[in-house]
């Protein structure tokens, strides 16, 4: 067992021999290594952060026909750290009549809610933090806590823009997470285990092209659960100055935008886990765990991308519109998606894999064409009944 | 006194003092959120009980829905948050009479019992605690009909708030 197949075992157990060589009982020293492997990750994810402010800044420029930061550093790559400088050395203001410890908590617990997910996010074979058989629903409880820290920074910080940026916002993240968990379902089914490591393991073939709908659905809920745009009620620039956080200054500010940039980047990463193979790429990952974590990261970044993407081109829905999209449209699809699913899985349980895989890619596009027709047909006879029947004028002649 | 004890403690340290701030604090929100972290102590619990499904349901259920719910409730329905009333009422003797009844008569019980000395016993390596548990509540012979109940009633909640909020006058 070389350190370049197992590289965080190979280091556990030396400094375990380092610890227990102080004369520290084993039981102390395995908890210390364990405390060590979390700074690590946090460290590496949070250094991650930095360059990520520097990428989004740089993808939006280039959607918008801009440069982007070019002036510290080569092609403005030290630009984050003059961000952070600044966001460091700003006066650090508490509005009067905020509620002190319930303002103060909320940046720590948007942070943690997305640094935690990290937990469960297997970079390669060996490389995980904790394989958890209930990963998927783990998502979600993480998310939950997300869900309390902004309900808190809007209510604490004791104005009426950020409370309603607040409400606004947990409409949307509670709605969401109903066609969110039932798309989690989802691999669940396919893989047999809610557990990511299993979920990448028997992805053979990716599940995007088992349930292509299903990823499109995960993707919609979570940019929802982002609080991005289309669906940045939260901030609403236009109307809310700046939404739940408008309060908050300095690196408390500094917490929630680069929680929301690693909660991004996170969720690219459980887009290419789900659906997508995770750390699998042709066998690359026998190769060398390192050789994993660069196809996982690379899958995460194209997901990034991809939310990015949706976030620079579309225009903020409307609340209303939105809440019965969810739940008029979006939800009552993912549930006739997992009972389609469901069936189909029983039904082709022993059939050969070719079959297996066309029947399910067939019923999911069923699924979609279906819908999108009902949804068409009703949005017809509302716009009747509003309008009165479409007139069909002939023209010419 | 073995780490899984002193982790036991603490945790039940912790639940317990935030379950009493939340009824002794006089700000409504703030109770909420001492709530929340009730409910977190008791999901750790689960989990130092190897129970991690019900320590995750548990804060997805109840932080994730019920507490959020708790919090807009309050947030909607009262311009100030903080209660002015008297804490108790006259009948507080008869609750503390009760509270301290329940715990002798749980401590008379469980003093005759030899659970409370053994250690459990470790879990076997493979068993799948969530599919085990999926496996009971679907199989016939245990508790597929509980299971079936609570969802039937869930239906008829839902059916019935629905019901409530649906005006026929208006038609929305």
């Amino acid at each position: 067992m070389s350190f370049w197949n197992d590289p965080l075992k190979v280091a556990a157990d030396w400094l375990l021999g380092v610890f227990t060589g102080w004369g520290m009982p084993e039981m102390a020293a395995n908890i210390l290594i364990g405390f060590l492997g979390v700074l690590l990750l946090i460290t590496v994810l949070m250094v991650l952060d930095i360059f990520l402010v520097w990428i989004e800044r740089k993808v939006v420029a280039r959607f918008q026909d801009r440069l982007g930061p070019n002036r510290v550093g080569p092609f403005g790559l030290i630009q984050p750290f003059a961000d952070i400088i600044k966001l460091i050395i700003k006066e650090d203001t508490t509005p009067g009549g905020a509620d002190k410890v319930v303002y103060n908590i909320a940046p720590m617990l948007s942070m943690m809610s997305v640094l935690i997910l990290w937990a469960i996010v297997p970079l390669a074979p060996t490389i995980l933090g904790v394989d958890l058989n209930i990963g998927a629903l783990y998502l979600i409880a993480a998310g939950a806590i997300g869900t309390l820290s902004i309900i808190m920074a809007g209510w604490s910080s004791n104005n009426k823009f950020a409370l309603i940026g607040a409400f606004r916002q947990v409409a949307v993240m509670v709605s969401f997470e109903v066609p969110m968990l039932t798309m989690l379902l989802i691999p669940t089914i396919f893989a047999g285990s809610m557990g990511m490591s299993t979920i990448i393991e028997k992805q053979d073939v990716w599940y995007v092209f088992l349930a292509p709908l299903a990823a499109v659905i995960f993707l919609i809920a979570a940019i929802a659960e982002l609080g991005r745009a289309p669906f940045d009620m939260a901030e609403g620039e236009s109307e809310l100055v700046s939404g739940f956080n408008i309060e908050y200054s300095g690196m408390k500010f500094g917490m929630f935008y680069a929680g929301e940039l690693l909660h991004a980047f996170t969720f690219g990463g459980f887009l290419a886990i789900l659906f997508f193979g995770g750390y699998r790429f042709f066998g690359l990952e026998q190769v060398s765990p390192f050789l994993a974590i660069a196809v996982i990261v690379f899958k995460a970044f194209i997901g990034y991308w991809i939310i990015m993407w949706v976030k620079y081109t579309l225009l903020r829905i409307r609340i209303d519109h939105m809440l019965a999209f969810n739940w008029k449209f979006l939800t009552p699809l993912a549930f006739s998606l997992l009972m389609v699913v469901a069936l189909m899985n029983a039904l082709l349980a022993n059939a050969p894999i070719w079959l297996y895989i066309s029947g399910m890619f067939l019923s999911n596009v069923a699924v979609a064409w279906a819908a999108l027709e009902i949804a068409r047909s009703v949005s017809r006879r509302e716009r009747e009944k509003v309008e009165g029947p479409k007139q069909v004028v002939e023209v010419g002649h | 006194m073995t780490g899984e004890q002193i982790v036991f403690l603490v945790v039940a340290l912790f639940t317990l003092g935030s379950g009493f701030m939340v009824v002794t604090t006089r700000n409504l929100v703030h109770a909420a959120l001492w709530l929340v972290s009730t409910l977190f102590g008791v999901a750790v619990t689960y989990a130092v009980l190897d129970a991690a499904f019900l320590a995750v349901v548990q804060v997805v259920v109840y932080i994730g829905a019920i507490a959020i719910l708790f919090i807009f409730a309050v947030m909607l329905t009262r311009k100030d948050v903080r209660d002015q009333g008297p804490q108790m009422n006259k009948n507080w003797w008869f609750g503390a009479l009760l509270a301290v009844m329940t715990f002798g008569g749980l401590y008379f019980l469980l003093q005759g019992w030899s659970g409370l000395s053994k250690t459990a016993a470790a879990i076997p390596a493979g068993f799948d605690a969530v599919a085990e548990l999926g496996n009971e509540l679907v199989s016939p012979a245990a508790y597929v009909l509980p299971f079936e109940v609570a969802s039937v009633l869930l239906v008829a909640a839902l059916v019935g708030a629905v019901y409530v909020a649906f005006n026929p006058r208006s038609g929305k």
